[in-house]
């Protein structure tokens, strides 16, 4: 590991246990038994297998969006519609899988593909508007994630809503569900499509030249146009292939036990974790399962905490944000990078000088 | 609807309707002119939604609610604190992005994500609830009513009545065209947002000025979310600001960054949400109207950029 790469590593550690202490700190002053609560927190998860299992759970659609993230933000496509493209992702399913009757084997395959072009079609309205238009993706993604969940819920409430629900679709059939690996808990086979897409994702961002085109734009794009990369290839493809992803995981995420119906009236979030997932992984989607897992894990600890005792859920979004805010923020432990790098040239010096 | 359409109740519907996107609109203007995407504005919205509502019950607490004059007082302590706030936010913001050289896309997404769960985690901890404000009590702003206009049928009950923000935030629009056009600040402001080095290098400290906008932003920003819990609303309710922030970044954008240009867009904006609220009388789903706004202004944000790219492609073409 040379030396930027352990300064990282380090800065990272470093930004997580701040944002933790912070946390603590915002326990201690709302709670009235915090001590509980940090504990619950910090040990909840380990505390039952279905505790466990849920962590398991809850990282399968954060490793989703954090790759479609990876990827458009690797060509420095600032495009949020990840939230929304996660949502029509689902609902996609949800009326695949109630509208369309196919055997059990083929079912969940073809409702997950018309999920995943869902999603892309979604990513690909800021992605064509930048083209054709030059309109920030950016402020065009925001509005659309909007449009996305109003749109979805009109789709619930017109055509797929059971009367008997009131806000519910009807039952996912059987046939199109992803079934759960271990008895007992909700862990389901879409943990293999999610590393799968991880991988696959890692493997297209650095092995392959369409991917090396499109971190070449994300570093530079000056550089990039003068070399002959297409500008526009690169922003359609990064954009569609994060829709696609992220679609294919609100599919996933509704195909799987979680879920028994389509519920979701309102956003989710997962689009905006995958900022964080991505943020944590340095955009390479090889490391988002592990970013996922920790995020699963303190979300999991922190939804315990908040059924056990007085301090809310959404602390956890504050441990996130002071997470993000320090990871990025680069003048974060700058001093020490210097002293970090000026120590390496002197050892290479002195090196040197033996040789 | 026609009927609707023509009567002082939509006016009134559009007004209340624009001024919070009016006051953000302004925030991300100055912002964008001294050269910063201010995406934090929703989260800065937000907190100032719910700071409004606990400022201004502390004020009733002060200078209490019995009297009209009381309870003036009450909603200016609230609201000045408010804005002080709104600046210290900016403030902040500011200093992730400039000091610490955060990323400031990737520090608003932090700070709205802190204004998103801190907000729920603060009433809960002042009201014991996450969904509403409800048991606290906040003092509203006032509405404005011109004694003899407000007699004169139609443009009288346009003028008299509306909110004290209202006009407040078509007030901000005129001081903030001035600020940016005729003071050596503004001026100054528009330099570093056109070209950072080139006002470094005749003395300007870049930095410092993106501060001071960032804090104005705050500031302009914090009047429109009081205005979403104490006027538009009387309480403060979860995720109140509702893309807001990121709709008045687009109405921005659409006015080229001007003040003027803004308020138009607003006001185009503030329609779109009246005829939005009008067709909720009629048999169109809820959940399809609740999307006009948005889907507006992303097709508005299509239409102006088009305009904008074909120009400039005429000007290059031309030279």
């Amino acid at each position: 590991m040379n030396s930027a790469k352990r300064f990282e590593a380090v800065r990272m550690v470093f930004a997580i246990l701040i944002a933790l202490l912070i946390s603590f700190v915002i326990i201690f002053f709302v709670s009235d038994e915090p001590v509980n609560a940090i504990v619950q927190l910090v040990t909840g998860p380990f505390k039952s297998k279905r505790n466990l299992a849920n962590v398991f759970e809850s990282m399968i659609p954060l490793i989703f969006t954090g790759t479609g993230v990876c990827i458009m933000f690797s060509a420095n496509q600032i495009n949020l519609a990840g939230e929304g493209a996660f949502h029509v992702g689902g609902l996609v399913a949800a009326v695949a899988a109630l509208k369309i009757a196919l055997p059990a084997g083929v079912s969940p395959v073809v409702c997950l593909l018309l999920s995943a072009v869902a999603g892309a079609l979604l990513t690909a309205i800021p992605a064509i508007m930048k083209v054709k238009t030059e309109a920030s993706e950016l402020v065009s993604s925001l509005m659309l994630n909007y449009v996305a969940l109003w749109f979805s819920t009109f789709i619930l409430m017109q055509f797929i809503c059971d009367p008997a629900t009131g806000a519910a679709s009807y039952s996912i059939p059987d046939a199109a569900s992803l079934s759960s690996l271990m008895r007992g808990t909700r862990i389901h086979s879409g943990i293999f499509i999610a590393i799968l897409v991880a991988v696959l994702g890692y493997l297209f961002l650095y092995k392959t030249k369409v991917g090396y085109q499109l971190r070449i734009v994300g570093e530079n794009e000056e550089y990039a146009r003068y070399s002959g990369i297409s500008i526009i290839k690169v922003i359609l493809v990064s954009q569609l292939l994060g829709g696609f992803i992220a679609g294919l995981g609100g599919g996933v995420e509704l195909l799987s036990p979680i879920y028994d119906r389509f519920t979701w009236t309102a956003s989710l979030g997962y689009g905006w974790d995958a900022i964080i997932i991505c943020t944590l992984a340095k955009k390479n989607p090889l490391y988002t399962p592990f970013a996922a897992l920790f995020l699963a894990y303190l979300r999991t600890g922190a939804s315990i905490m908040s059924r056990a005792t007085d301090v809310s859920f959404e602390i956890v979004q504050i441990t996130q944000a002071v997470i993000i805010l320090f990871v990025v923020a680069e003048q974060f432990l700058s001093r020490y990078k210097h002293k970090l790098i000026a120590k390496e040239a002197k050892e290479a010096l002195k090196e040197e000088e033996a040789a | 609807m026609l009927n609707g359409i023509f009567s002082v109740e939509f006016v009134n519907s559009i007004l209340r309707a624009t001024t919070p996107i009016l006051f953000a609109t302004m925030a991300s203007a100055v912002a964008a002119k001294a050269g910063i995407c201010n995406m934090a504005l929703e989260g800065m919205m937000l907190l100032s939604a719910l700071f409004g509502v606990l400022f201004s019950a502390m004020g009733g607490g002060i200078f209490g609610t019995a009297s009209g004059l009381s309870q003036f007082a009450s909603f200016g302590f609230g609201f000045l604190l408010t804005v002080l706030v709104g600046g210290l936010i900016g403030l902040i913001f500011a200093f992730c992005i400039l000091h610490m050289k955060a990323d400031e896309i990737l520090a608003a997404i932090a700070l709205n994500l802190i204004a998103s769960g801190g907000t729920v985690m603060i009433l809960m901890a002042v009201a014991g609830e996450k969904g509403a404000s409800s048991t606290i009590a906040s003092v509203a702003a006032p509405k404005v009513v011109i004694p003899l206009i407000g007699s004169i049928p139609v443009l009288g009950e346009i003028l008299s009545g509306q909110n004290l923000l209202t006009w407040l935030s078509i007030l901000a629009v005129i001081v903030m065209h001035v600020f940016l056009y005729k003071t050596p600040m503004g001026l100054k402001i528009r330099a570093v947002g056109e070209n950072k080095n080139a006002a470094e290098s005749v003395g300007i400290s870049a930095r410092k000025i993106q501060y001071i906008a960032l804090v104005i932003s705050g500031m302009l920003a914090s009047m429109g979310g009081f205005y979403l819990s104490g006027g538009y609303m009387n309480m403060f309710t979860r995720e109140m600001a509702a893309g807001r922030g990121y709709i008045a970044l687009a109405a921005s954008s659409m006015g080229a960054d001007t003040p003027v240009g803004g308020f138009l867009v607003s006001i185009l904006f503030g329609i779109a949400q009246a005829v939005a609220n009008l067709m909720q009388l009629t048999t169109i789903p809820m959940q399809l109207i609740q999307l006009i706004p948005y889907l507006t202004t992303l097709i508005g944000l299509g239409i102006y950029s088009y305009a904008r790219m074909k120009r400039r492609k005429k000007l290059l073409s031309s030279e």
